[in-house]
């Protein structure tokens, strides 16, 4: 680990780590009837701290590809989609691929599938990612796009095999059994969120990791000029291959446990508008930093919950309509102001105060 | 843009240009260097593969026992898919150029045009129907032309040193909030346009030998070439369409000659708003019109602009005929399901193979 994120990131993880167990005994254990949501006035549920943890997972990655490799991708809920639908096909449907019942009831055949799925997909995106990262800037954005609704119409549609009903179309997989560790079942939901979490914070780790390396250089280096990148000897399309695969075998990852989590998919949760939201998230707690992933996706889903839930006491016929609105606003207003997101932009700002006496061994990413 | 040069920063005349010039398309294999050859092929490998695509239609037809009465049919509607798609494609093209964007918020200008049209419409004055949807399709597309104006100026235009990532990310956020508003504003119902012939919702349809035609079609055939025309006229004979031609061009210059580039830009955007609104509007009567139809529309439009080469309204206008009609060739031979699925494998295909589009546009040279 190079030398320069090290500091913070143990603080990272010295706030984080405790922060999530005491979340989850709490919820585990109920002390004296309180409780998450008791103590946060509805606001916050061990649901949505779930949510939260798989979300970091995808943008762990979506961090990796965006802020350090400076590639964008607008399709990435594509790959948690075919994730969790590798996962609920392989579980579910296991007759109709004749796998012999033998292999597909054991305990551990969904964690065999979630692997596969993972390692699968993130071939599949290498495979995909070599010709299509040769498009820049706004092609890119599209390619990813139209790979993102091309995988959304195959799933809604059955992959084209109707037949065989392997995708179930609109409505989608139900009744994905719950993950198991031999005999212990990994339910109620508090067991579930320490699971999640646990693989959270090894996507934070491994990003870490991934940041302050040598692969980690030569993506801030393609970041900043493929040309001059190239030139020092970074083997550029096979190193942006490589973190779009990466970013797609997490995404995957965070999918197969959605599935096993909800226990139902359906395609419309993987279509445009949520790769839009993972791009929200990872603007919103910033491109450019790994712990921006966690803080990302807390904050947009607490606007999405608190305009869900909170909404109706100003305005009681509200629907939808103010979360499509306000998504849209936040957008905007952080793409004009913060430009770096919540992490990166408001430690920056911290560090201009000069009474505080605050540094931060952070250096910009961004070219020149 | 007729005459228009690209900018020097595209690529210097190398001899090896100007001899490809002299000899043609069809010269010599032999004395073409490596990069020259790959060209060649690539170029002719498309126009194979588009053939090649269009006689598998064809044979996917026969299955079904279509004839050429049916192929007609399929076309003719296909045209006038098109011709919308071509529409919203002149927006993208004409922000691209003057802006360096790629307006994701085009979708929203595409909705708002019919939902506010109906809205107007559905007042009932003037009494006379006629007039009255002049009347509120002419407020129509001033408001959504205003808006996309005051759009660039609160949006984009503060951000418009930003990166392109960033200021893509706010036109999707944009397009989130409008189309929140429109939602809001009028909820999830569909809102319907009176045919502009019959002043009702029946609209007659014509025959010509086997095939029919909505009178509607026609309509919005009449518009998309008014809408050529006029842009024709603009950019060819008026003050304001050669500065904007200018900026397009190379800004700096621009700015040096005294054309104020940022209120190009400002006009342009609400140019391209203007274009995506009458797109929308003449498409009312034939579908429903919904808080939600931009974004199928925006993104259509979209890879249209793409197959012409993101920077050639000529190109728009094919790419999107051409999109329109093999498009619906495709959704007659596929299952419905399908049809949406045509538009984007063919971006895809498109941006790998040939990203520079039908109009053979510049290839952006990254420099270092």
């Amino acid at each position: 680990m190079g030398r320069t994120g090290f500091p913070s990131n143990v603080i990272g993880f010295a706030i984080g780590v405790p922060l999530i167990l005491a979340i989850g005994m709490l919820e585990a254990l109920r002390p004296m009837g309180l409780s998450l949501p008791a103590l946060t006035g509805g606001l916050l549920t061990l649901d949505t701290m779930i949510r939260v943890g798989l979300f970091t997972i995808i943008l762990v990655g979506l961090n990796l590809l965006m802020g350090y490799a400076g590639q964008v991708s607008l399709g990435q809920a594509a790959f948690y989609g075919m994730g969790a639908f590798f996962s609920a096909i392989l579980t579910v449907r296991a007759r109709t691929l004749s796998i012999p019942p033998a292999l597909a009831e054991t305990w551990w055949w969904p964690w065999v599938v979630m692997g596969m799925g993972a390692l699968l997909v993130g071939m599949a995106a290498y495979g995909i990612g070599r010709p299509i990262l040769r498009l820049r800037g706004h092609y890119l954005a599209m390619a990813t796009l139209g790979l993102g609704i091309v995988v959304y119409i195959l799933l809604r549609e059955n992959m084209g095999l109707p037949h065989l009903n392997l995708t179930g179309g609109f409505d989608g997989i139900q009744g994905i059994p719950r993950l198991r560790l031999g005999g212990f079942l990994l339910w109620p939901a508090w067991r579930y969120y320490f699971l999640v979490w646990l693989f959270a914070f090894g996507a934070i780790a491994l990003g870490l990791r991934v940041v302050h390396s040598r692969v980690g250089r030569a993506l801030r280096a393609i970041h900043g000029s493929e040309i001059a990148a190239e030139s020092v000897g970074v083997e550029v399309p096979h190193y942006k291959a490589m973190i779009f695969g990466l970013s797609a075998a997490m995404a995957a990852l965070a999918g197969s446990l959605y599935a096993h989590f909800q226990t139902t998919v359906i395609p419309a949760t993987f279509g445009f508008g949520p790769s839009l939201e993972l791009v929200v998230m990872s603007a919103v707690g910033g491109m450019t930093s790994i712990w921006g992933a966690p803080f990302g996706a807390l904050t947009i889903l607490l606007v999405q919950e608190a305009l869900r839930t909170q909404l109706h006491r100003v305005l009681p016929n509200a629907q939808g309509e103010f979360e499509a609105i306000a998504f849209g606003l936040i957008l905007v207003l952080i793409m004009m102001f913060l430009p770096d997101g919540l992490t990166v932009g408001g430690l920056r700002w911290l560090q201009s105060r000069p009474r505080l006496h605050i540094r931060f061994a952070r250096r910009s990413f961004k070219p020149g | 843009m007729r005459g228009a040069r690209r900018p020097p920063s595209g690529r210097s005349p190398r001899s090896k240009d100007l001899a490809k010039e002299k000899q043609g398309a069809f010269a010599v294999i032999r004395d073409r260097t490596w990069e020259e050859r790959v060209q060649f092929a690539r170029r002719w490998g498309i126009t194979a593969a588009a053939l090649g695509l269009v006689i598998f239609l064809v044979l996917l037809g026969r299955r079904h026992g279509f004839g050429v009465p049916e192929y007609l049919q399929f076309a003719l509607d296909g045209l006038r898919g098109g011709s919308i798609y071509a529409l919203v494609a002149l927006g993208f093209v004409l922000v691209y150029r003057v802006m360096g964007v790629i307006n994701f918020a085009q979708g929203a200008f595409v909705m708002l045009g019919p939902m506010l049209t109906a809205f107007f419409y559905e007042q009932g004055w003037p009494p006379v129907p006629g007039l009255r949807l002049a009347l509120a399709a002419l407020l129509a597309v001033g408001i959504v032309g205003a808006l996309g104006m005051a759009v660039e100026r609160l949006t984009l235009y503060p951000a418009r040193r930003a990166s392109p990532l960033t200021r893509i990310i706010i036109t999707v956020g944009v397009y989130l909030a409008l189309q929140g508003a429109a939602l809001l504003l009028w909820g999830p119902y569909a809102k319907v346009l009176p045919s502009f012939t019959t002043m009702s919702l029946s609209d007659p349809t014509l025959r010509f030998g086997g095939v029919r035609v909505k009178a509607q079609s026609l309509w919005i055939a009449g518009t998309l070439i008014a809408t050529v025309i006029a842009l024709g006229l603009f950019f060819g004979h008026t003050t304001v369409g050669k500065a904007m031609r200018a900026c397009a061009v190379n800004r700096l210059a621009a700015r040096l000659m005294g054309i104020p580039v940022d209120t190009m830009s400002t006009l342009a955007f609400g140019m391209a708003a203007v274009l995506g609104a009458i797109a929308g509007i003449v498409l009312g009567p034939v579908t429903r019109a919904t808080y939600d139809m931009g974004l199928e529309l925006g993104l259509k439009g979209f890879v249209a602009a793409i197959m012409g080469g993101l920077v050639s309204f000529p190109g728009a206008v094919l790419g999107g005929l051409v999109l329109g009609v093999l498009e619906n060739l495709w959704a007659g031979v596929t299952v419905a399901g399908f049809k949406d699925l045509f538009a984007f494998v063919v971006l895809i295909l498109v941006l790998l193979l040939h990203p520079r589009g039908f109009a053979g546009a510049e290839a952006a040279v990254e420099r270092v």
